[in-house]
This record gives structure tokens, C-alpha cells and sequence, in this order.
């Protein structure tokens, strides 16, 4: 025997997409070696040694031969330690010591212990997905991403917890059963935070039902304390359950940035960013580029808490993906597009102490809050179309009864949701509305009067005067009105984001 | 106080200039409008052999033969009243003029008819094709003159005209002088005005009832304008507008003569700038006129907004004692989020009140009529 050469089928993650990777492993004759080609990072590398040392522990010989193992294609960079298990199985096929040929066409992902056992790795709902539309017919999994792996669907899962079950397995002798796949939360998520917790603050209340209900961004500005975080984080329960497709998407986004298991699988995600992200962490980036917080909160909402307090730049990263819904990274060698449509909120104080001008308490000088407040008027602040400015709540607020629970107020915004997506098409909220589809929305006399007025007086913007009828057509719906009305108008021109003076 | 009173004889000149109608409009057009007022001046027989020698004879028998009775009823049936030159309620200003009408048919409050003396009358007019800029000065002049006392008539055409009407009405009444008949509601899109009017204030014209618009009516109408007010404002006027032939007729009547400045290079505004030139009375805004018309400092113009429903001065009186957001003023009124952004963004749209850019509100100096 002069060589034996052997292949698996495994996946590396590339962003958020799998990419399939072929593992060939040659053993030929020669001084005792064990080397990896293929464009390795320096996980892959070191796979050698929890290879050799997993197959040892479990009773393997491991062949004193010269051992190359090559990741096929060579052009690729291949990332992370999910390719152990697809290297060890090769080259237990290369040595003698296992057959999979009577097994069905397979794929394998796992990390290897140095004891053999095999640990979870990032991605699996991605890889089992691209395995199943390359035809493979079961894929190995640890057993801990097993739930994970079946909900792609059409495809066999077998849940490995030690690399000493592959011989059991090649022989025959052993099949675990099919994992049940993981729950997604397709109902409206009932444990979540919810916005009974909130009390008093009606205006903010229907600050927030009128973005919830037409997908616009909102901007809070009130002292500290007022409960502007609460809000923001109540703002997922009040938003209608995600589709199937949707939680589906959501979940192979959790899942490659290994956060399936911490988050509530496939609701809508809730991203709050600390002020000091850097824009390669908020929009995504590296080298391979990494998703970033947008990308997380793909389908759910990104939090800006202290909006002014962010860097200028993070801020203007986010620009473009807010207005497309995906962002492109371009890296030397490498371009992704990652998705990230998400609803934006945003929070701030109204000047750099936080209480507010009017507050005698307020120390700030005046050329001081309007350098703060003129943060609030960047290119960023453009993009939002809500504003809610709220105060301290009263004792009497404090101490009363619960608000209105979320189930109330995720019904109203759902038919308004629905609304939308007959007119519009699926999927589509009143925020994305293009210029042309903003022109068609009916209005009455007195709607119609009050915005040219406004136009004319306020000296509204052509953008923001698009923005009002947007908003406009949310509160119609939220009111199930097929024309907007002048009470309709006049609540939108209320909420509107300001412009600087 | 009696009934405003007209005698036949007045009557039957309105009757035959309507019945004059179409061959005044073929020798008054040759000029455009400029020749109506001095064809007017004419007395019936020289009128009507003037434009229509061949029927004259037949008109003036057929008009003369109208019976009094007939007069009266056509005038109730339009719910029009009528006063003539001989009445003492006629308007002083027009014995000023010797070109004036004989009768003046109204519709609406003959109280008002008392009040359309040349001290206490404003003629606010202008082009018809304004901008933006120029309807919110007759808006706003229209406002604060009615609230300052004044009566502002103008002649319901589209533009200027119909925001100094609208103005007025916000803060009380306002005569409108027509070219047609005082029940014909021209032009047509106006008509919601025109009624507001009828209700509120008072629609006069020289014409009998039923009487369409004919070109030559408007530059006739204008002199009667030109002839009620102590003071002609024209807010917006290209060169060549026909609110300057109002201006014109308030000159040679001696009257005051004011105009609003707009920017040199804007074309809708270089027939006011060039009154300015030529000596017109400067007008910035409300007290400029009053300062002309009474004396300077005798009155002062308040910066009066639109009139307010219940509901809103009550939003309006929490934001006065210190409720600065949307929320609070719910909160303080126990108004649902949505009734109280609604009343805010109104009040904001009327000028009452203006918001910051986090969202705070504050209080304008703009006073609410009546409060």
C-alpha cells in the first residue's frame, strides 16, 4: 500500500451562508507527518492536534505516515473548528479503520474534545440547509446542535456525541434517532417582556403603537429614568409573529453567530448596542467580514440607547443599510452581502445633563445643548420619522395599574399590518413606502388643507413632507380608514421628527 | 334702525345696465376694463344710445315699464335686499364718487351697511395669480385689520382676494363687492366662500340679481371698491394686474393708497413695488394701515390668530401653564396620545404654538380673537 486517499463532505461558514468544503485526506508512506492545505485559518489548523488526540482517547490508531488533508476548493478560506470531525472521519477511512460506503451520501460538522466527545459548533441550521439542497441525504451534527440541524427540513440528522460512534455507526450496528427540531416561536411571544410594565406615558404609548404598526423608526427623547429602554425593549412583543420563512431566516442568523441557544429562537430579535460599537461591529466587518449588530437584528429592532452619544461614523454606517435593508462589506479578498432589516429606535436626553432645559436643575450652557441637539439632525437622525418626547412620569403614574397588556395592542398593529401588506404586497410596511406609492395615498379635504398649510408654513421639507403622509397613512390604518383623515393628519404631523431650525 | 330702502327708479338703472350687458362688454372691451367706470357716469339715455343706438329707444320703454312690484319681488326671491343713492343708509364713500351706482343690491347683514364708512373701510385686493408669500399677507392683513375694528371688503376673486375674505372671516365679518349678481356665487369654486359670506358678513353688487359676470363689470366693480374704503391695500400686483385699475380709481378719488413690498425680482410683485416707487403708503403688516388710517399709534395691531374650539383652547391653556410635551398635556387632560397630538399639531399649524426640536412646546405671542 503505497497511499489511500479518502474524502468527507463538510460546510464552513462564510458570514452567515455555508459554504461546502470537500476534506481529502491522503496517507502514504513516509516520515510520521500530519499537515493541512486548503487556505486553513488557524482553527482548522490545530485541528491536527484534537484529531490526533480525540482518535487515541477513543481506542483509533492514529497511522505513523505522512497524513496531508486537503480542503477542497483551495480558493476558499476555510474558518473554525467545525471541520475536526470531517478531517478525523477521513482519515480513519484513509487508515483502514472505518468504511462509510454503505452509509447514505453524508455530510459531517463538529469540533473534537481530546477525548473524542464532539462539541457544538456555530452555523449547523445554515450548513444542514446547503446540505440538503446539494443533495446530501443525512448529515452528522454533535449532538447538542441536533434540534438545531432538523429544522432544515428534508434531510437526515444524525446526533454524534463521540467520535468512537462513527465505527458503531459504519458498521451498522448503531442509528440515532431523527432529533425533534427545535420550536420555532411562530405565536406571538407571550413570555417576553411586556408593555403592562409601562405606565402611564399614553403619548409615548402611541408613539410607539404608530411605528410598530407601519415599521417606522423612532426617536425618544426624554431625562433619564423616564423609561425610554423600557419601551424600546417592549417594542418586539408588540409586533406582529414572524412568518415562518422569516423566523427560519432569523434563526440561521442566531445560529451562525452561535447565539441560537441564548436568545428566544426565531422571535424577533431585540439588539441594543453599548454607545461605544465600533462601525465594523454595528454594520459588520472584519476580514473575513463578520456580521455585525444590524445584521443580528435582522426582522426584530436595534436599540440606540444615548443616541448622541455614538460615534459620528458608527452612525453614518448605518446609513445606506437602513434605507436598503442588507449591507454589502468589501474586504481585500472578500465581499458579503448580510441582511438587515431592521426597525430602528433610537433614544437621547434632551441635553447633555439629561433633565432638560426647562429642568432649573439643568447646568448645561445653551451653546452646549445645541451642540448636543444638533447631533440629533444628522444624516442618521434623518432616517427617523417618529419623534416622542417624554417626561419623568408622574407618582401617581408610577404607582398606578398596569398598561395595556401587548396582546392588546399586537392585535391593533397587526390588522394595520395586514392592511398594508394588501396594498403594498407582502412583507412590505407604510415605512417602505417609494415616493410614487406615497403620492397614491387618498387624503380628505381637511387632511389635504392642513398639510398644504403645514407645508406652506412650516416650510416642511419635499422629505419630510413624504414622511408625514407615510405616517399619516399608518395612523389611517391603525384607525382602519381608507382615506386619511384631518384628525389622522394632524396626529402624524405631531409625531414627525423635527428638523433643526 | 329701518329697512335699507330703494326707490324704482334706482332699481330700474340696475336693471337696465344688466339688460345692457352684453353691448357694453363689445365697446368696454377695446381697452380692457379701463372704459366701464366712464361709460357709467353716463345717465340712462346717453348710456344706452351710447353702446346701443339701435335698441335704445326699445330698452329704455321696456325697463321703464317694470313695475315696482315685479322689482321688489325679484329682489326677494334671491333674498337680496337693495339701497340706493337716496337712502340714508346708502354708503357716505360713494357720494364721492361721480361715477357711483345708483343702487347696491345686498345679501347678508344690512347692519353692515352702517359700519362701510371710508374711515373705518379697508380694500384689501391684489392679483389673482399669487404666490404663497402674498396670500399669507392678505390672510393675516385680512385677520388683524377685522380684529383691530376695521371692515376689509375685496371682491372675491381667486388669490388675494379670497384670502383677505378668509382672514376676516377668522376674526369677524368682511363685505365682498361683486361683478355679478350679488346671489351668483362667482367664480363657481368659491362658492363655500361666497355662502360664508351671505352668513357672516355682507355680497354686494351694482347688478340685479341673477346677473353673470361680464369683463367689463369687474373694472365697475372696482371703482366701487375704490370708492367705499378710506384706504386701498394691494398686496400682490404684476404690472398691467388689474388691481392696479383699483388703485388708479382710489387715487383720482383721493384716497389713501397703500401696498405690501415684495422682493425686486419677483414679477408678481413689481406692480406693488412700483406704487411704492411712485408714493404708495408703505405696508408691512396690520399696523401700517391702522397708522395711515387712524393716525400713527392711535390703534394697535395684536398679532390675532384663527379662532379656536373649546377643545383646543383648553390643550392650548395647559401648554400656557406649563405642560411642555405631547405626553404631559395628555396626561394633564386625560386625552387619549392621539387626541392630544392632534390638538397640538393643529394649534402648531395655526401658529399658537411652536415645537422644539426634542419635542417641547411652547407658547407664541399670537392671541386668540375673542380671549
Amino acid at each position: 500500500m503505497v497511499s489511500v486517499l479518502a474524502t468527507t463532505q463538510t460546510f464552513t461558514l462564510d458570514g452567515i451562508a455555508a459554504r461546502p468544503v470537500r476534506v481529502e485526506v491522503d496517507v502514504h508512506r513516509g516520515l510520521p507527518a500530519f499537515s493541512v492545505v486548503g487556505l486553513p485559518d488557524m482553527a482548522v489548523r490545530e485541528a491536527r492536534e484534537r484529531v490526533r488526540a480525540a482518535l487515541v482517547n477513543c481506542g483509533f490508531d492514529f497511522p505513523l505516515r505522512r497524513i496531508v488533508a486537503n480542503l477542497a476548493p483551495a480558493s476558499l478560506r476555510k474558518a473554525g473548528p467545525g471541520l475536526d470531525l470531517a478531517i478525523a472521519a477521513a482519515l480513519l477511512t484513509a487508515s483502514g479503520q472505518l468504511d462509510l460506503g454503505r452509509l447514505p451520501k453524508l455530510a459531517m460538522v463538529g469540533e473534537l474534545a481530546l477525548d473524542g466527545s464532539v462539541r457544538p459548533v456555530p452555523g449547523v441550521l445554515a450548513i444542514a440547509e446547503a446540505a440538503r439542497e446539494r443533495g446530501v441525504e443525512a448529515i452528522v451534527v454533535p449532538a447538542e446542535n441536533g434540534p438545531e440541524a432538523a429544522l432544515a427540513g428534508e434531510i437526515g440528522v444524525i446526533c454524534l456525541e463521540n467520535v468512537a460512534q462513527l465505527s458503531a455507526l459504519s458498521a451498522g450496528d448503531w442509528m440515532p434517532e431523527r432529533p425533534q427540531p427545535m420550536s420555532l416561536r411562530l405565536s406571538a411571544a407571550g413570555d417576553g417582556p411586556d408593555l403592562a410594565d409601562l405606565r402611564g406615558q399614553r403619548h409615548l404609548r402611541y408613539a410607539l403603537e404608530v411605528a410598530a404598526a407601519g415599521g417606522h423608526s423612532l426617536l425618544m427623547v426624554g431625562p433619564p429614568g423616564a423609561g425610554k429602554s423600557l419601551a424600546a425593549s417592549r417594542l418586539p412583543s408588540i409586533l406582529p409573529p414572524l412568518a415562518a420563512p422569516e423566523a427560519l431566516e432569523v434563526a440561521r442568523i442566531a445560529s451562525a453567530c452561535g447565539r441560537l441557544g441564548e436568545e428566544r429562537a426565531g422571535g424577533r430579535p431585540f439588539r441594543a448596542p453599548h454607545h461605544t460599537v465600533s462601525p465594523a461591529g454595528l454594520v459588520g466587518g472584519g476580514n473575513p467580514p463578520n456580521p455585525g449588530e444590524a445584521t443580528l437584528a435582522h426582522r426584530g429592532v436595534l436599540f440606540l440607547d444615548e443616541l448622541c452619544e455614538f460615534r459620528r461614523d458608527t452612525l453614518e454606517a448605518l446609513r445606506a443599510p437602513l434605507e436598503t435593508g442588507s449591507v454589502a462589506i468589501a474586504r481585500a479578498g472578500a465581499w458579503r452581502q448580510l441582511p438587515c432589516r431592521f426597525m430602528l429606535v433610537a433614544a437621547a436626553n434632551p441635553c447633555p445633563c439629561g433633565r432638560g432645559e426647562a429642568d432649573p436643575e439643568c447646568s448645561c450652557a445653551p451653546l452646549a445643548v445645541r451642540r448636543y441637539q444638533a447631533r440629533l439632525s444628522g444624516a442618521l437622525a434623518d432616517r427617523i420619522d417618529v419623534l416622542a418626547a417624554i417626561r419623568q412620569p408622574s407618582a401617581e403614574e408610577i404607582g398606578g395599574p398596569p398598561g395595556e397588556p401587548s396582546a392588546a395592542v399586537r392585535t391593533r398593529v397587526g390588522i394595520a399590518r395586514e392592511l398594508q401588506e394588501h396594498r403594498l404586497g407582502s412583507g412590505r410596511c407604510n415605512a417602505s413606502m417609494t415616493p410614487g406609492e406615497v403620492r397614491e395615498c387618498a387624503l380628505d379635504e381637511g387632511a389635504a388643507s392642513l398639510l398644504a398649510d403645514s407645508y406652506a408654513r412650516r416650510r416642511l421639507s419635499g422629505r419630510a413632507h413624504d414622511r408625514v403622509l407615510r405616517l399619516a397613512r399608518t395612523v389611517a390604518d391603525l384607525a382602519k380608514a381608507e382615506t386619511i383623515g384631518r384628525d389622522q393628519m394632524a396626529q402624524a404631523l405631531q409625531l414627525r421628527r423635527r428638523d433643526q431650525e | 334702525m329701518s329697512e335699507p330702502q330703494a326707490c324704482p327708479d334706482c332699481l330700474r338703472r340696475s336693471l337696465l345696465l344688466a339688460h345692457l350687458a352684453p353691448y357694453i362688454e363689445k365697446v368696454a372691451t377695446g381697452t380692457p376694463g379701463s372704459r366701464s367706470p366712464e361709460l357709467l357716469r353716463l345717465s340712462n339715455e346717453d348710456l344706452a344710445e351710447g353702446v346701443a343706438p339701435k335698441i335704445a329707444a326699445q330698452v329704455l320703454a321696456q325697463v321703464a315699464a317694470v313695475p315696482e312690484g315685479r322689482l321688489l319681488a325679484g329682489l326677494a326671491a334671491a333674498q337680496c335686499w337693495a339701497c340706493c343713492r337716496h337712502d340714508r343708509r346708502f354708503p357716505v364713500g360713494l357720494h364721492d364718487a361721480a361715477d357711483a351706482p345708483w343702487a347696491l343690491i345686498g345679501r347678508g347683514d344690512p347692519a353692515l351697511l352702517d359700519r362701510l364708512d371710508p374711515d373705518g373701510t379697508v380694500t384689501v385686493v391684489g392679483a389673482r395669480r399669487a404666490s404663497t408669500y402674498g396670500r399669507e399677507v392678505a390672510r393675516e392683513l385680512g385677520r388683524e385689520l377685522t380684529a383691530a375694528g376695521l371692515l376689509v371688503t375685496s371682491g372675491l376673486a381667486f388669490g388675494i382676494d379670497a384670502c383677505a375674505h378668509r382672514g376676516a372671516l377668522e376674526a369677524g365679518s368682511t363685505v365682498a363687492v361683486l361683478g355679478c349678481g350679488a346671489d351668483v356665487a362667482y367664480p363657481a369654486s368659491h362658492r363655500s366662500l361666497w355662502r360664508r359670506i351671505c352668513e357672516q358678513g355682507l355680497v354686494l353688487s351694482e347688478l340685479p340679481p341673477g346677473t353673470g359676470a361680464w369683463r367689463w363689470a369687474f373694472p365697475a366693480r372696482n371703482r366701487i371698491m375704490a370708492a367705499l374704503a378710506g384706504m386701498t391695500v394691494v398686496v400682490e400686483a404684476a404690472q398691467r394686474s388689474g388691481s392696479l385699475i383699483t388703485a388708479d380709481l382710489a387715487a383720482d378719488l383721493g384716497r389713501d393708497l397703500g401696498a405690501v413690498p415684495g422682493p425686486v425680482n419677483s414679477r408678481a410683485s413689481a406692480g406693488t413695488n412700483d406704487l411704492l416707487a411712485g408714493g404708495a403708503c408703505l405696508v408691512r403688516g396690520a399696523q401700517d394701515v391702522l397708522d395711515a388710517m387712524l393716525g400713527p399709534g392711535v390703534r394697535k395691531a395684536e398679532r390675532v390668530g384663527s379662532p379656536l374650539d373649546p377643545a383646543l383652547l383648553g390643550v392650548l391653556a395647559a401648554v400656557e401653564r406649563g405642560e411642555e410635551t405631547c405626553d404631559a398635556v395628555a396626561a394633564e387632560l386625560d386625552l387619549g396620545g392621539g387626541d392630544a397630538a392632534s390638538a397640538l399639531a393643529t394649534l402648531e399649524a395655526l401658529g399658537y404654538v411652536t415645537c422644539s426640536l426634542v419635542g417641547v412646546y411652547s407658547r407664541t405671542l399670537l392671541a386668540v380673537p375673542g380671549v
